[in-house]
């Protein structure tokens, strides 16, 4: 492919975008509702995504090796975003936009509230997590790319920054892949992108003066209504009680006779 | 109305859950047409024409959809989306790439990654690692939906469809696939699978896996390993298996020194038959297991591979 790098932005000022989603904390054992309508979130610990931690991460490491000038973080949901907004601030980054809003958000409204913002904020690339392991839809960054009509590299686990375009790794069915996309682009991230940092308690406390803008979703002109219905959210089937068998003859012979799948 | 499916193909076969996003796509619509694109690939086009119930093959011979990158695949899709009611793919790595961009670009939600169809317009789907199931209704012209292939099984051959031809995208030229590494092996592949064997953090070492792959082999089974194995650097990504890894629900399952996290459990739990061998006994994997063996690994799995 013949790219003018020209026509490319130039990486040296290139801001990135970091969009974050706050959710059930990854150790809690999620409980369904008694009424079916969701799963309990009642003083329910509650943190940063983990794949949006790598996220934020991975564009600190950008940053950091002189190819972004700054790492701006947002996210879209309730006031209680800030402290997710913090958290990606203490570990780093710039500065934080929240878009509040207490209505449902489902990916596409989401993707249309990024748009509104990396176009604002004339960012040259948006990294994010791959999914979020609550509603685990894995499309707001395939979504958003196509809104800003940008390729997209998503299942990110190397990322390569080079003048006006990325060469990116990603892990797909059966290995890994390398792709090479025109920047601006946006990059989704998966678990073995990198090891996020932590935040530490000085910059946790630096974090809480770092500027972090709030707008909502009507000053970027968007209609967040939801798309799909949730009629029911249920608890899985429970898998029947099995057996302890005593020894690895007694496990062929149930295997052979009782299951017969040997 | 029609449903379209979305074929993933390597020019000449049928791949990554075609045949049973085929299905899903039966119990959603009354016609299943199926769009094979991408240069030389008249082959897997005619596979496609010879699945049961499908209708009619939409064959585009392009070379800017080999390598399935997404920008072009989700303008070609978007297309020819209004002709349908469904638009449908597996929710294997290509699926999940280019379909929330076929949405997005209709403005319509992507229904991910669906383990049941209840009717036209709604589906049951998984979330929290599934640890709870969704049932959501689509109220959208045109329901873009990924499939969990283990929810539904491969429509079997039997068919005799049309093949027509149809004219190509734009080729966007945004991204180019530069190389691609792919774990090459004899067994089957881990996905689709009737039988996998999978170790954990309990095997030590990349080393011990080969005391694995031995019991694999003699079971014509793929290798599959929990995400502690796979960051200890003991086998490749792609063999993991858990919410963020592969989802497999084969006939039979052997566990071999994995405790059970709910990450891993929400890989596998709905193989039909699943074996746990682990030396401590409170662990985890014995609650969804059906056969759950006590006992050094190291003694176990030899004396198995040679008793089966």
């Amino acid at each position: 492919m013949n790219w003018d790098s020209s026509a490319g932005r130039n990486s040296h000022k290139m801001k990135i975008l970091v969009p974050v989603k706050r959710v059930v904390d990854f150790n809690v054992k999620v409980r369904v509702k008694a009424d079916q309508s969701g799963v309990e979130l009642a003083n329910v610990k509650m943190s940063m995504n983990p794949f949006c931690e790598i996220a934020v991460e991975e564009a600190l490491k950008i940053k950091e090796a002189g190819k972004a000038t700054e790492v701006i973080a947002v996210s879209c949901g309730t006031a209680a975003c800030q402290e997710t907004l913090r958290t990606a601030l203490a570990m780093g980054a710039d500065r934080a936009v929240l878009v509040e809003t207490d209505a449902e958000l489902q990916p596409l409204a989401v993707a249309k509230l990024l748009k509104a913002v990396a176009s604002k904020e004339s960012a040259g690339l948006v990294i994010l997590g791959k999914q979020a392991i609550d509603d685990d839809a894995n499309q707001t960054g395939q979504m958003l790319a196509a809104l800003l009509d940008w390729p997209q590299a998503v299942f990110a686990s190397k990322v390569e920054i080079g003048d006006g375009s990325a060469r990116v790794m990603r892990e797909i069915d059966g290995g890994l892949e390398t792709v090479e996309i025109k920047l601006p682009a946006v990059v989704t991230t998966d678990l073995r992108l990198n090891t996020p940092r932590y935040a530490t308690l000085p910059n946790i406390m630096k974090a809480k003066k770092k500027p972090l803008e709030v707008v909502k979703p009507a000053d970027l002109g968007v209609d967040v209504a939801p798309r799909l219905k949730t009629v029911k959210v249920a608890e899985p089937g429970k898998r029947k009680a099995g057996v302890m068998v005593k020894d690895v003859g007694e496990l062929v012979d149930k295997l052979k006779n009782e299951a017969k799948v040997i | 109305m029609a449903a379209l499916v979305i074929a993933e193909h390597d020019k000449t076969r049928l791949k990554g859950g075609t045949a049973n996003a085929v299905t899903a796509a039966q119990e959603m619509a009354g016609e299943v047409h199926v769009l094979v694109a991408g240069s030389g690939s008249k082959a897997a086009a005619d596979a496609a024409a010879k699945l049961a119930g499908v209708t009619k093959v939409l064959h585009t011979d392009a070379a800017h959809y080999d390598g399935g990158g997404p920008e072009n695949y989700a303008a070609l899709v978007a297309g020819l989306a209004k002709q349908y009611s469904h638009v449908v793919a597996s929710a294997s790595a290509f699926g999940k790439g280019f379909m929330p961009r076929v949405a997005a670009l209709l403005d319509v939600a992507q229904v991910s990654e669906i383990s049941a169809v209840e009717s036209a317009d709604t589906f049951v789907r998984p979330i929290y690692a599934g640890n709870a199931f969704a049932t959501v209704q689509s109220s959208d012209p045109v329901k873009v939906v990924t499939v969990r292939a283990t929810g539904f099984e491969a429509a079997k051959e039997g068919g005799s469809a049309t093949v027509e031809s149809t004219p190509a995208g734009p080729d966007k030229g945004q991204s180019t696939v530069l190389s691609q590494e792919l774990t090459k092996s004899a067994r089957p592949e881990l996905g689709g699978a009737r039988r996998v064997v999978s170790g954990g953090r309990g095997l030590a070492s990349g080393e011990n896996f080969k005391m694995l792959e031995t019991l694999a082999d003699k079971l014509g089974a793929a290798i599959g390993a929990s995400r502690a194995a796979v960051d200890s650097g003991y086998v490749p990504n792609d063999c993991q298996v858990g919410q963020t890894g592969k989802i497999v629900a084969p006939e039979l399952y052997i566990a071999v020194g994995i405790s059970g996290a709910i990450q891993h459990l929400a890989g596998m739990k709905d193989s039909k038959v699943i074996v746990a061998i682990n030396k401590d006994p409170e662990a985890p994997i014995f609650q969804v297991a059906d056969y759950g063996l006590v006992g050094d690994l190291f003694q176990i799995v030899p004396e198995l591979t040679k008793k089966i």
